[in-house]
């Protein structure tokens, strides 16, 4: 046991094992509650995880620099896991093959209405104009969309917060905006939550229906390469 | 496992180097879900590359594992939200608001043209 407590706290709140499991147990509870609620759209496990460990870096007063050191081993792995989307894609290649040309039609005009809304509106709602540029990518996943905004020159970590917010807010309004629109065609609807709410919405989507999950991965994969040739287009014809 | 892992790394590491190499603006790791998706192609043709990580569902099994908790991985990134608490104080009701309707904007444009687009299709192939 050592002497004083609080040098313990000092050694372990500036260790990543601490913040590392501190991300991991708080998802692991914010999941099994999502699980215990039937998938409830309104428990979330990402918006959940997010405000417990947020609030309990602002009680502790560590700084997010020091969580991430321990939090960006989990960060890493958006990447490979972008790659592991080839699996499910080959696993339903003949379904995905046979839906070619919708999927087309709809990943242009969901990746343009994705960038062009948010701008326009963001515009509209008088934000300053470091703003509206960091949250153009926001439909994209969060590495893909914090690239684009830095060779925007704006701020990818404001970006990162803006694709996290629209993926929950995706994911939580999806099935029920469906629902009640009448559509039952799960490929179609995997595919919009897949284009507008990235990785979180395509982990909803799962949730939801393996081909619908297909479909948003496949979205957000198409997505994320289209988005990074069209955000700097956009914005250089919209904001000029 | 180890093998499967690291078959998805090289194609991310791959992708990246095309990428910067060659000064694209794509992204590193949609290139190395290309890269995986021909490899697995090629290996259902050609039965020599079916061994190691492409055999017994070795880089499947893997796969899996991290897409089953996709959205764990965004809540480092989520979390960065602590670093703005004064600009949401200041926009946030705007910045959410804009969010939303935009989402919601892009959920229903995605949705109609796909379900009009396979419609009018199907409709092609059934004319005479």
């Amino acid at each position: 046991m050592s002497e004083n407590p609080f040098s313990l706290w000092v050694y372990l709140s500036q260790s990543p094992l601490l913040w590392l499991t501190v991300t991991l147990l708080i998802y692991a509870v914010a999941d099994a509650v999502s699980l215990a609620t039937q998938r409830h759209p309104l428990a979330n496990p990402v918006l959940h995880s997010m405000w417990i460990i947020g609030a309990f870096l602002l009680l502790t007063g560590t700084s997010y620099t020091t969580y991430f050191g321990g939090a960006q081993f989990v960060h890493f792995l958006l990447g490979p896991a972008t790659v592991a989307l080839a699996v499910p894609l080959y696993e339903n290649r003949k379904v995905v093959a046979a839906a070619i040309l919708p999927m087309l039609a709809a990943l242009v005009m969901g990746s343009v209405t994705a960038i062009v809304s948010v701008v326009l509106l963001a515009e509209a709602a008088g934000l300053p104009r470091a703003v509206v540029l960091s949250l153009a990518p926001k439909s994209v996943t969060a590495g893909v969309a914090m690239g684009i905004s830095e060779s925007l020159l704006a701020d990818p970590s404001l970006t990162a917060v803006a694709v996290v917010l629209t993926g929950i807010m995706g994911a939580i309004i999806v099935t029920p905006l469906m629902n009640r629109a009448g559509i039952t065609d799960f490929r179609a609807r995997g595919f919009a939550v897949g284009i507008a709410a990235h990785g979180i919405g395509t982990a909803r989507a799962f949730q939801v229906d393996a081909i619908a999950g297909v479909f948003a991965g496949v979205a957000m994969s198409l997505n994320a390469l289209v988005t990074s040739l069209l955000v700097p287009l956009a914005v250089t014809l919209m904001m000029r | 496992m180890i093998a499967s892992l690291s078959l998805i790394l090289l194609c991310q590491l791959i992708g990246e180097v095309f990428v910067r190499g060659l000064g694209l603006p794509m992204p590193g790791p949609v290139v190395g879900l290309l890269l995986l998706l021909l490899l697995l192609s090629a290996r259902d043709r050609f039965g020599v590359l079916a061994r190691g990580p492409l055999h017994h569902d070795g880089v499947e099994n893997a796969s899996r594992g991290l897409l089953a908790h996709l959205s764990l991985l965004f809540v480092p990134a989520g979390v960065g939200v602590v670093q703005k608490l004064d600009l949401i104080a200041a926009h946030g009701i705007a910045i959410t608001a804009v969010l939303a309707i935009s989402v919601v904007v892009t959920l229903l444009v995605t949705v109609t043209t796909f379900l009009v687009a396979s419609r009018l299709l199907a409709r092609g192939r059934n004319a005479p």
